[in-house]
């Protein structure tokens, strides 16, 4: 960006979420050379995200979570520690957003700055070190008074009952419950056998962060790069072993999958948090308008 | 803040071996033994895999066939499949690989294996885990009871380390049958999968461990058997292949139901994913 006058903080939803500046779709891992082996890449420096709206706030700590328990992953980790982040609240609704019945329509943590327009003005809060040096910076800027935080809080109040497109009758927190019960319902059949196994759904999640990783030489023969890309359960071979044996190759088993990851698995690893921020990106991304959340679960909550 | 703040090591980042040996072992597949660049044992236990690197090919995992109880190097068996494995079957003894690893769960050779008949299940290829298991049993022979060693293959010509087979026949209370689904003209032996061997066999359940690697379509009928001896699923361990593609529960592509086959497996307890929907099929 280099005019301010650019900056669009009303914008509804980006095409795609904040996750490729953590996890690029092509992204250098090593370097090898023949002789020398592997050698660690980690191409990073400071960067400053802003306008992250708050569903893809939480989108990012679950992220977090998941890239450094366990065997922590230097790559995301190093970029998500030189990433300042200025959060926005949500000025204009998206096309099928549902993060109002998420509780994702606002966010407590994870970033640095929190803007929320009131009135014609912006009320600005720091949360951490980073976010104050940035704030620092603002001259002239009077303390927001008690009303001013009693409209934020209005705004939050709005914005939990505009961010519903979809109607979810599901509480998120019913949705592992619903899940357990659920690997034979026929909605997976249903929905399945119209979806083209295109993945965009997977793309465009905020919360999918699969990937594959490849090897690449250069012309000279000695050198090359391993990188990761963006992987999708969605795509045919995504479980699929030499020998030409699949283990998912069904759509119906793609399909269901990718609800009981977003319900059910990732949540058993990151603290019970639903891995669906109500962003409604796969709901616009789907060709075969298959891919609503809502719709999934809002079934799967009134039986078969 | 800068990049090298976390002072994590990096999980995606292979050490450095060479091959001590590049042998053909049949049609199809290739023995590998190497060792680590750093002098390092690798420091497995039977049942876990590795991730190999062949440079500028990709990277691919693989069991380790060897037990522990051999030091100084490990062992792989590959068959050429695709890309990593094709480019494997072209290295000779002094070429280096990249190796990540060991990951996963192993075979409770110490702990519930101990003191117990063991039964060996092995189909095709599922043998190479599985003999780092006997040999690891073989190699501490008074600590576990009988043994039996069942191997099926498509045909005679498939079969492994037959060079093995003496040594291992000449321990005590050892046995070894083999099965082929198609036998040749010199085949004398059993014909019929690997059930076949399993129809007349008597085991005490109450001290019997089975372990089962074999192709997917076998576990099943392995597991009736078992349970027509009397065999409950506490007692029976399994290794199951997925694509661990990274090896340490990040990329997905190992996934059944919520399990990461490169962390919660390879090795898992029957009683553990009886219910799994998507593990034995």
């Amino acid at each position: 960006m280099t005019k301010a006058t650019n900056l669009r903080l009303d914008y509804d939803v980006t095409i795609l979420p904040p996750k490729s500046f953590f996890q690029p779709q092509n992204e250098t891992l090593l370097s090898f050379q023949r002789g020398k082996g592997y050698r660690s890449v980690i191409e990073t420096e400071p960067f400053l995200l802003l306008g992250v709206h708050p569903y893809d706030m939480v989108a990012i700590t679950q992220m977090d979570e998941i890239f450094s328990q366990g065997n922590g992953d230097v790559h995301y980790v190093s970029r998500r520690q030189n990433a300042t982040i200025v959060v926005v609240d949500v000025e204009n609704v998206s096309p099928d957003v549902f993060a109002g019945h998420m509780g994702t329509y606002k966010v407590e943590e994870g970033w640095d700055v929190l803007l929320t327009k009131v009135a014609d003005q912006y009320l600005v809060e720091s949360k951490t070190e980073r976010g104050a040096a940035l704030m620092s910076s603002l001259a002239d800027v009077p303390d927001a008074d008690q009303g001013w935080l009693e409209m934020r809080q209005l705004v939050w109040e709005r914005n939990k009952g505009r961010l519903r497109r979809h109607e979810l009758e599901a509480e998120p927190s019913t949705w592992p419950d619903l899940l357990e019960e659920a690997y034979d319902h026929p909605i997976w059949e249903e929905k399945a056998k119209l979806c083209f196994s295109c993945g965009s759904c997977n793309l465009v999640c905020p919360t999918c962060y699969c990937f594959d990783v490849r090897d690449e030489v250069h012309w000279d023969l000695v050198s090359g790069e391993r990188f990761r890309v963006w992987d999708g359960c969605m795509l045919v071979n995504f479980a699929k072993v030499s020998g030409n044996l699949n283990f998912r190759k069904d759509e119906a088993a793609r399909y269901r999958h990718r609800y009981y990851r977003k319900g059910k698995y990732v949540p058993s690893k990151i603290g019970g948090q639903i891995a669906c921020v109500g962003c409604g990106r796969c709901i616009t991304a789907c060709v075969a308008k298959i891919a609503n959340p809502v719709e999934v679960f809002n079934r799967l909550a009134g039986g078969r | 803040m800068d990049s090298t703040s976390t002072g994590w090591n990096d999980i995606y980042l292979p050490e450095m071996a060479t091959l001590l040996r590049s042998e053909p072992m049949t049609a199809d597949e290739r023995f590998f033994e190497c060792k680590l660049d750093s002098g390092k044992e690798l420091g497995h236990m039977p049942g876990q895999f590795v991730e190999v690197s062949v440079l500028g090919i990709g990277e691919a995992p693989f069991s380790i066939s060897s037990s522990p109880t051999q030091t100084g190097s490990f062992q792989m068996v590959v068959r050429n499949v695709g890309n990593v494995t094709h480019a494997m079957h072209g290295l000779k003894s002094g070429d280096k690989i990249g190796i990540r690893g060991p990951f996963g769960t192993h075979f409770p050779v110490e702990d519930e294996m101990r003191g117990k008949d063991i039964v060996f299940i092995c189909g095709g290829l599922g043998r190479v885990p599985v003999r780092s298991a006997i040999n690891y049993v073989l190699d501490n022979r008074d600590d576990y009871g009988e043994v039996t060693i069942l191997y099926g293959t498509k045909s005679p010509a498939e079969r492994l380390f037959l060079d093995e087979v003496e040594a291992i026949v000449s321990k005590e209370n050892v046995k070894y049958l083999e099965t082929v689904d198609r036998g040749d003209e010199e085949w004398t032996g059993n014909v019929g999968v690997i059930t076949t061997l399993m129809t007349d066999m008597m085991v005490d359940p109450r001290k019997t461990v089975a372990v089962i690697c074999g192709p997917p379509v076998m576990f099943k009928f392995a597991i009736m058997s078992l349970y027509k001896m009397g065999m409950v699923d506490k007692n029976i361990f399994v290794s199951l292949e997925r694509h661990m593609k990274c090896g340490v529960g990040k990329c997905g592509h190992c996934q059944i139901d919520g399990l990461y086959v490169c962390q919660d497996g390879p090795v898992f307890r029957f009683a553990d994913i009886a219910e799994v929907q998507e593990a034995i099929q």
